[in-house]
């Protein structure tokens, strides 16, 4: 260890507030990224299920409309 | 000769050499990054002319390296894209400038808080940062041209242009502190001379610069893998990939 107290490491020399300052923002913009990066999965994987859902749902109306198709075709023959 | 290649045009290759890497770059970035900086930071020694503020030097030299090297990336992708028409190197051009533009707001940032206790200043309009200031506009310049067109394969296709035309910056960049009278300070590591650095702060240089080094190809292959994925939403296997995931986590 270069310093011998904690108040030494905050005040580095004098320099403190710019050495923190550097490393504070530094560390949050990669944060930033990585965070955006995950929400970014998160969103495509909530349009994936909306996408699925709608393939479900035009699959069901086909079939609604296969069945009803028949139905009549029965009733008039 | 390069069919073994051709797969990984395809998107789903991609993406799952991609998934095989990430976790590796993604533990070896955390691990390298916080030993250098720890080190850099609380036992490397102070530097006898600058003191304590000299530590900054862990974090600005990093990602000012590889500010530039994701750029050279995305040039190489760019002439990728442009010359055989390769999606999966447009895609990556949309993952890499992100990256690089945090890098290159890092490597300003840290300059600058670096340059108020040593020149006096927080800015100066000199060869080396203004060229660097150049390069954050040219990520920026590729960022909104990709996004700018209906047509996602307009837009990449004048992205790639920009990130080919603005290649050239790099070089400058590198060479400035040498080719104009600069406040900024030349090399600390060079390739073929002795380091102007004791040993007790270059090995913790060396291995945050190593940190950064798979931080960067780890953001680079997490947004990629999200690129691929968007591009591919239709296709049953990225549906899988993700609908899996969702009825996992919801």
């Amino acid at each position: 260890m270069a310093f011998d107290s904690w108040q030494e490491v905050i005040w580095m020399g004098g320099y403190g507030f710019y050495v923190w300052l550097a490393f504070g923002v530094s560390i949050l913009a990669i944060a930033i990224l990585v965070v955006h990066g995950l929400l970014t999965r998160k969103k495509l994987a909530q349009m994936a299920v909306k996408k699925q859902q709608q393939q479900q749902r035009i699959a069901r109306r086909k079939q609604q409309e296969r069945h009803r198709s028949m139905v009549t075709n029965d009733s008039t023959s | 000769m390069w069919k073994w290649l051709h797969p990984y045009a395809k998107g789903e290759a991609t993406y799952r050499l991609l998934g095989l890497w990430q976790p590796w770059l993604s533990g070896l970035a955390l691990i390298f990054v916080t030993v250098g900086l720890v080190w850099g930071l609380f036992y490397a020694p102070p530097d006898y002319q600058q003191g304590d503020s000299y530590r900054i030097i862990f974090i600005h030299v990093p990602s000012a390296m590889f500010s530039m090297g994701a750029y050279t990336g995305m040039a190489i992708a760019a002439l990728i894209a442009l010359v055989w028409q390769i999606r999966t190197a447009e895609w990556a051009i949309a993952a890499i400038a992100p990256v690089g533009a945090t890098l290159t707001f890092v490597a300003l940032f840290t300059g600058a808080v670096w340059g108020k206790p040593m020149w006096g200043t927080w800015w100066e309009w000199d060869a080396r940062l203004t060229s660097q200031l150049i390069l954050l506009f040219l990520y920026i310049g590729v960022l909104a041209l990709y996004y700018a067109f209906n047509d996602a394969r307009t837009g990449a296709k004048a992205a790639a242009i920009l990130a080919l035309v603005g290649v050239i910056n790099v070089p400058i960049i590198h060479f400035s502190v040498y080719w104009w009278n600069s406040l900024h300070q030349g090399a600390t590591i060079t390739k073929f001379e002795k380091p102007s650095m004791p040993p007790e702060m270059l090995i913790p240089l060396l291995i945050s610069i190593a940190g950064f080094l798979f931080l960067t190809a780890a953001l680079i292959t997490q947004r990629l893998r999200n690129e691929i994925l968007k591009q591919e939403l239709h296709r049953p296997w990225a549906m899988e990939k993700l609908g899996v995931e969702a009825n996992d986590g919801v």
